[in-house]
């Protein structure tokens, strides 16, 4: 997946991760596609449900070890 | 999108973990484009108190009360396992290790989200608190009209 920016969140736990996407999604364009690096399982929940009430596309995750990559596309434009 | 979704907590509670609960779910909800409006009232009101030991308006008995239960984010201990001090000490190292954000830091967070705080006036009076005993981020000193008018707004409201 092409990707426009990485957040890093590993070793951070609910609700960081949600707060540092909020905060990041704000310097991308609409249309563009934030990763999220995590390895607090709740991402997988929390992440849909922080992109259907914030006009964003959660496009789904990819999980290796421990490790797990979310897409979200910024909504809008 | 749709009209601005909001949420009102009340922090009744001084105790160190429920105010950190109130703080994470305040913040996620800002973070969730949420309106966030956080009514501070009885104990709730020492987490956002500077925790200062002016006497200001305080009657003795007032002054006594402040001095067993001082205010200030910091001064928050756990409801449960505080063991004199230690069971917070512990959580605070566990939470710090973790990369969890300090109470003090869950505040700033807030503030910056722009979560409102609100202040009870009639838990200010039965304390002898004054609007300058309070952090910088209070937006305003109010009463149970004003909550309920914010609650019956929001579909989340909560009680901690």
């Amino acid at each position: 997946m092409d990707v426009d920016k990485t957040l890093d969140c590993i070793g951070l736990y609910c609700p960081m991760p949600i707060v540092k996407t909020a905060q990041a999604i704000n310097s991308l364009e609409p249309g563009q596609v934030l990763e999220v690096l995590a390895d607090d399982p709740g991402i997988k929940s929390d992440m849909p449900a922080w992109a259907g009430k914030t006009g964003n596309e959660f496009l789904g995750f990819e999980e290796e070890g421990g490790e797990i990559k979310v897409f979200v596309r910024k909504g809008g434009g | 999108m749709a009209e601005q979704e909001k949420m009102t907590l009340i922090v009744f509670s001084g105790d160190l973990d429920k105010a950190l609960a109130a703080f994470n779910l305040a913040n996620t909800g800002a973070s969730m484009g949420m309106q966030v409006d956080m009514f501070f009232t009885f104990w709730g009101l020492s987490v956002i108190e500077k925790g200062g030991l002016e006497r200001g308006k305080k009657s003795p008995m007032q002054y006594m009360m402040g001095l067993m239960n001082r205010g200030g984010a910091g001064r928050r201990k756990l409801s449960k396992m505080n063991m004199a001090g230690m069971g917070t000490h512990t959580m605070k190292g566990l939470m710090k290790r973790f990369r969890m954000p300090s109470l003090e830091e869950s505040i700033a967070l807030a503030k910056e989200q722009g979560v409102h705080f609100l202040a009870c006036t009639t838990s200010m009076a039965i304390m002898g608190l004054q609007e300058k005993d309070f952090i910088d981020g209070v937006d305003d000193f109010v009463g149970a009209a004003t909550y309920l008018g914010l609650a019956t707004d929001a579909k989340v409201n909560l009680f901690i």
